[in-house]
């Protein structure tokens, strides 16, 4: 998956590809230090990052160019619900495409550790899709 | 100023986290608010190409600087967490340049915690992002 190997910020967070799930890409993030916050749970940047990382997946994976599209995910609205504090371990998530047009991406996007109905974190995001280089 | 809370002394002990690995920077902060720094990293951008920061590391330097908010309300550094987070991007930051995160604790209750916030690169009247959060509070009620 492009989208996300070519992103520093994934990197950065560990974050790879370990799937797919409903056809979207299933991404985890590996548990590090790194990723905690000074309570000693996950932090919540941390994991909104992942649920961003996740969203520009999901919404790169319904699109055909792929090049064209990489690179201009601009996020305009993020709302994060945290359900549970993230515990010490591998997080994974997901992305839902609620909708895609030629400016606007809606993407629901939820994040879990080991039982994926136990979701730790939610997210809507509203990202602008726009041409390299362009605003 | 509320006693018995000092950012700088809980930053001291952060020897490793998320915190430290955004080299997230106290600013400042009074008894109600706390502003903290994000350096430029080309390690946190979403596009190598414009080199623009990623949303992410944008959401742990407000959500650090909103909890620390709540810290500097409660005046004590007690378990909370954050319930809600919603970050508005009014403009990509500037490549290069560093984002400063304040945050407000405006209104606290037994349970919860409303915080309000901006952030920007620069110029506070020019903003990059604006942010309302809220937060549980899990120790025993102040």
């Amino acid at each position: 998956m492009s989208a996300v190997t070519l992103l520093p910020y994934a990197d950065f967070l560990g974050i790879q590809v370990h799937g797919e799930r409903d056809g979207a890409p299933l991404l985890v993030m590996p548990f590090s230090e790194g990723l905690l916050n000074l309570q000693g749970s996950l932090h919540g940047g941390a994991v909104s990052g992942l649920l961003e990382i996740a969203a520009i997946a999901a919404i790169d994976a319904t699109l055909e160019d792929r090049e064209q599209a990489r690179a201009i995910f601009k996020p305009i609205t993020v709302t994060v619900d945290f359900m549970r504090p993230g515990v010490p371990a591998d997080v994974y998530a997901c992305g839902e495409v609620v909708r895609v047009g030629g400016r606007i991406a809606n993407v629901a996007v939820t994040a879990w550790q080991g039982d994926p109905e136990r979701i730790i974190a939610a997210a809507r995001m509203n990202l602008a899709i726009g041409a390299p280089g362009g605003q | 100023m509320a006693p018995g809370f000092d950012p700088l002394e809980l930053l001291k002990s952060a020897k490793g986290g998320h915190i430290v690995a955004l080299g997230l920077r106290h600013v400042a902060h009074g008894d109600d608010w706390c502003e903290f720094a994000l350096d430029y990293d080309r390690r946190l951008v979403s596009d190598a190409t414009s080199g623009i920061l990623a949303s992410g590391p944008i959401v742990s330097l407000m959500d650090t600087a909103a909890g620390f908010a709540v810290w500097t309300r409660r005046g004590t550094f007690a378990p909370q967490a954050t319930l809600d987070l919603r970050l508005d991007y009014l403009r990509p930051s500037h490549v290069g340049e560093a984002v400063i995160g304040r945050a407000e604790c405006y209104r606290i209750t037994r349970r919860i915690a409303f915080v309000r916030g901006v952030a920007h690169d620069g110029d506070p009247s020019d903003p990059v992002a604006h942010l309302a959060g809220t937060f549980m509070l899990l120790g025993d009620p102040a």
